[in-house]
């Protein structure tokens, strides 16, 4: 597999970083304590994200994920690694 | 194969309550799985004449690795064939407009060799948005499952799902969706940790075939991996099964444009702000006349026991200690009912989880999170439905806080007693010309509370230890239409909970008060009657003046009277007499009973907003120790504050030990209120003494 290297080659924004209405394909997960729950929800690699709403204090954000919304924050978004589209 | 069980299974939102509304009607209860504070909704089904199955819905998840207490009663009922809970027909609701990520939980509870009947819902909302799903190739690709579509939101389709439930046959699924084989190839070998997973606890003859994952892994990483393989495997196949047209109307637009304004910087709160406003002003005019009403009922019933039955210990008992209190307990219901409407409405619309996105950020700092917000706000009318409402919250630790400061907040019965107390000591004088003191002095009231609830979060934050780290990863589901039938049963649910759950605990606790209150030492009471000049005809003023006399002098010389001459050392600090020490004795129960205690203790009608007697008869009350007016301002503000934080409220004390499960957490809550309650009461006597 060559995953390693690939994602080396693409630079990745963490889905906290992302600004209203930005659009990225996710290439990574962060192994932590999230993980688990992020995948169960549907975020895994493959899947595209795009930034739809932040809360008031820029904290939780809203991100549709191909068709659905999800809230997150910024803490659990921080784990996920999307290549721009 | 005849289906006897048949378990509800599929991501929240997903119309699996609904459905399970459908197929129960009211043949429906809610207990509990033993140990854990999860709510076990169960019911009947009749497939045909004489043909009843039972039919339990499980709690909402995503995937069959729990990542809370719900999820893991999913988990354990779906894999331990010893269970009677263990069902032998499984139907997966999946989510027609989310067909992706509700197949997850589908592939998973098929590898466990379970009997499936895969429901999708949502149909006509994918359709909108112009997803056209072929269910007989989804048939195939899925390995020929049984698919019944339905309408949960008109009940479409539900016959045609009993017929399949009726004719169920055995099940064939040969083939494991994902084998240990594409397991090995796909995963990354190095992540995977050997020795990690256990062989799964085989459910049926079906599932031998050692080609199958061994369900379940541990760890979170192996999890997440498989989980992965199997979503990868989902999208695949639904490339078959799945094709885009074009939108027909605008939903997730809709929800989208709504989104931009409930969740707007300001919009967000004035509109989160407004809602709240109307619900309140809605319980308190619509719970009201119920109220009165059935404690005029409980009050005529028990006035006509007392008068028709023999007199006796047991009229008594039944007239003043058992109708009271099973009164006690029905008065709850109109705003518990009302309360739960309009929580039910939040959640069913969808606009819930915005409230829970726009105010956690605000409410972390306190160990609290967004969640926690409509709970706390319910305590403002009543902290009975908002205990029952933390059901919500996910974390245990974030849940726990909640529960124990909600009670904090000052609720409606709280409001006699400071209306009580401020027409009492505060002076009717207007402050800058506007402000009129005595509304100040409420407001002040209000927010001592909400003050008390942050400031106690914060140190709970520090001292309980938290089982799991707390996330808030969830879905924003679309806006929707409430479905009535639903709230109504909620409403019903919850009712039924707290008159069975609660009711007996405060039916105890009222019978034990009243033997407290009603008897003593015979020979204390008799003299003390005797010492009363009784008049000579047995009706008129005179009379009447009598009777209130003899019940005061019954209470003070009762057990409890004695009990608040015992504790008028500890309270003196507080700038209280015995006379309060009788009445905080007797309000243990329910706070409002301050009112009613005070009337019986200076013989006075306690209807003291029509009548001025109890107040003119208490601003002139004098002890005899210090020659001083009893009810001086700092008394009166000092029980005030008192009144603010003690407990006093043991319907809130049943609910929080159905909701905790452990009488330790009652028991601390009742401790931790009181001695913030008594050491605020000294210090405000003592500024304003």
């Amino acid at each position: 597999m060559n995953l390693s290297r690939k994602a080396s080659d693409v630079v990745t924004t963490t889905l906290d970083q992302f600004e209203l209405g930005q659009e990225g394909e996710i290439v990574h997960l962060d192994d932590n304590e999230y993980t688990a729950k992020l995948i169960d929800m549907g975020l895994f690699p493959g899947k595209r994200v795009k930034m739809l709403m932040k809360a008031p204090l820029g904290d939780p954000i809203g991100v549709d994920v191909e068709g659905y919304t999800l809230s997150l924050r910024l803490k659990e978004a921080s784990s996920v690694f999307l290549k721009s589209v | 194969m005849a289906v006897e069980r048949v378990s509800l299974v599929g991501n929240p939102n997903s119309g699996k309550s609904s459905l399970f509304n459908h197929l129960t009607g009211l043949n429906q209860h809610v207990g509990n799985y033993p140990g854990v504070t999860v709510d076990k909704k169960e019911g009947f089904c009749l497939l045909e004449k004489g043909k009843r199955i039972s039919v339990i819905d499980l709690p909402g998840c995503y995937s069959i690795y729990p990542r809370s207490e719900d999820e893991r009663i999913v988990q354990s009922i779906l894999t331990s064939p010893g269970l009677k809970e263990y069902p032998d027909l499984t139907l997966v609701i999946v989510d027609a407009s989310n067909l992706e990520r509700s197949l997850l939980i589908y592939t998973q509870v098929y590898d466990l060799g379970l009997p499936i009947i895969l429901v999708p819902t949502m149909i006509d909302v994918a359709d909108n948005e112009g997803i056209d799903i072929d269910f007989k190739k989804l048939e195939e690709v899925l390995g020929c499952v049984t698919i019944c579509p339905v309408n949960a939101r008109t009940g479409e389709g539900i016959e045609a799902l009993k017929k399949a439930m009726l004719t169920y046959g055995n099940s064939h699924h040969s083939q494991p969706f994902i084998a240990i084989d594409d397991f090995k190839q796909t995963a990354d070998k190095t992540r995977l940790l050997a020795g990690s997973y256990r062989p799964n606890g085989k459910s049926n003859g079906q599932s031998t075939d050692n080609a199958f994952v061994p369900l379940f892994f541990d760890d979170p990483v192996t999890q997440g991996i498989e989980t992965e393989i199997r979503y990868k495997k989902i999208r695949r196949l639904l490339g078959f099964v799945i094709s885009k047209k074009q939108k027909k109307s605008t939903y997730s637009h809709l929800t989208r444009k709504i989104d931009a304004l409930v969740t707007h910087p300001v919009w967000g709160y004035v509109i989160f702000a407004g809602i709240l406003t109307l619900i309140f002003q809605a319980i308190y005019s619509f719970a009201e006349w119920p109220m009165n009403l059935i404690d005029d009922v409980f009050f005529s019933f028990s006035y006509t026991v007392k008068n028709w039955f023999p007199p006796g210990i047991f009229t008594d008992l039944l007239a003043e200690g058992i109708i009271p209190g099973v009164g006690g307990v029905v008065i709850f219901i109109p705003q518990i009912a009302l309360l739960f409407a309009f929580i039910a409405i939040l959640e069913e619309t969808g606009y819930m989880s915005r409230v829970v996105f726009i105010m956690d950020k605000l409410m972390r700092p306190f160990g609290l999170n967004g969640k926690s917000v409509v709970p706390l706000i319910s305590g403002v009318a009543c902290a009975i439905p908002a205990i029952m409402a933390t059901r919500s919250i996910d974390q245990w630790k974030d849940r726990l806080i909640t529960i124990l400061v909600t009670p904090l907040m000052s609720c409606s019965a709280r409001l006699p007693v400071y209306t009580l107390l401020i027409a009492l000591v505060i002076p009717d004088i207007a402050i800058g010309g506007i402000f009129n003191l005595k509304g100040l002095v409420l407001l002040g009231l209000y927010l001592l509370g909400l003050i008390a609830v942050l400031g106690v979060a914060i140190l709970l934050k520090w001292i309980i230890k938290a089982k799991q780290k707390s996330f808030l990863i969830m879905e924003l589901p679309m806006y929707k239409m409430p479905r009535w039938r639903n709230i109504l049963l909620t409403i019903l649910e919850k009712t039924k909970v707290f008159v069975w759950e609660a009711g007996k605990v405060i039916l105890a606790i009222s019978i034990v008060l009243w033997v407290l209150a009603s008897y003593g030492p015979a020979k204390r009471i008799e003299n003390a009657v005797n010492s009363i000049p009784k008049p000579p005809v047995e009706e008129g003023l005179a009379w009447e003046d009598y009777q209130q006399q003899l019940n005061t002098v019954k209470l003070e010389n009762s057990w409890i009277g004695i009990l608040g001459k015992t504790i008028e050392p500890v309270i003196a600090p507080l700038g209280y007499d015995w006379k309060i020490g009788i009445a905080l004795i007797t309000s243990f129960a329910a706070r409002e009973v301050f009112v009613g205690s005070m009337a019986t203790i200076y013989s006075i009608d306690e209807d003291f907003e029509e009548n001025d007697s109890l107040i003119d008869r208490m601003r002139t009350e004098i002890n005899p120790a210090t020659g001083q007016l009893v009810y001086s301002l700092g008394t009166g503000v000092s029980l005030m504050v008192f009144y603010a934080f003690a407990m006093q409220c043991m319907s809130t004390l049943a609910i929080v030990l159905r909701e905790t499960k452990n009488w330790k957490w009652p028991l601390i809550q009742t401790a931790y209120m009181t001695l913030l309650a008594y050491l605020a009461a000294w210090l405000t006597y003592y500024l304003l003494k």
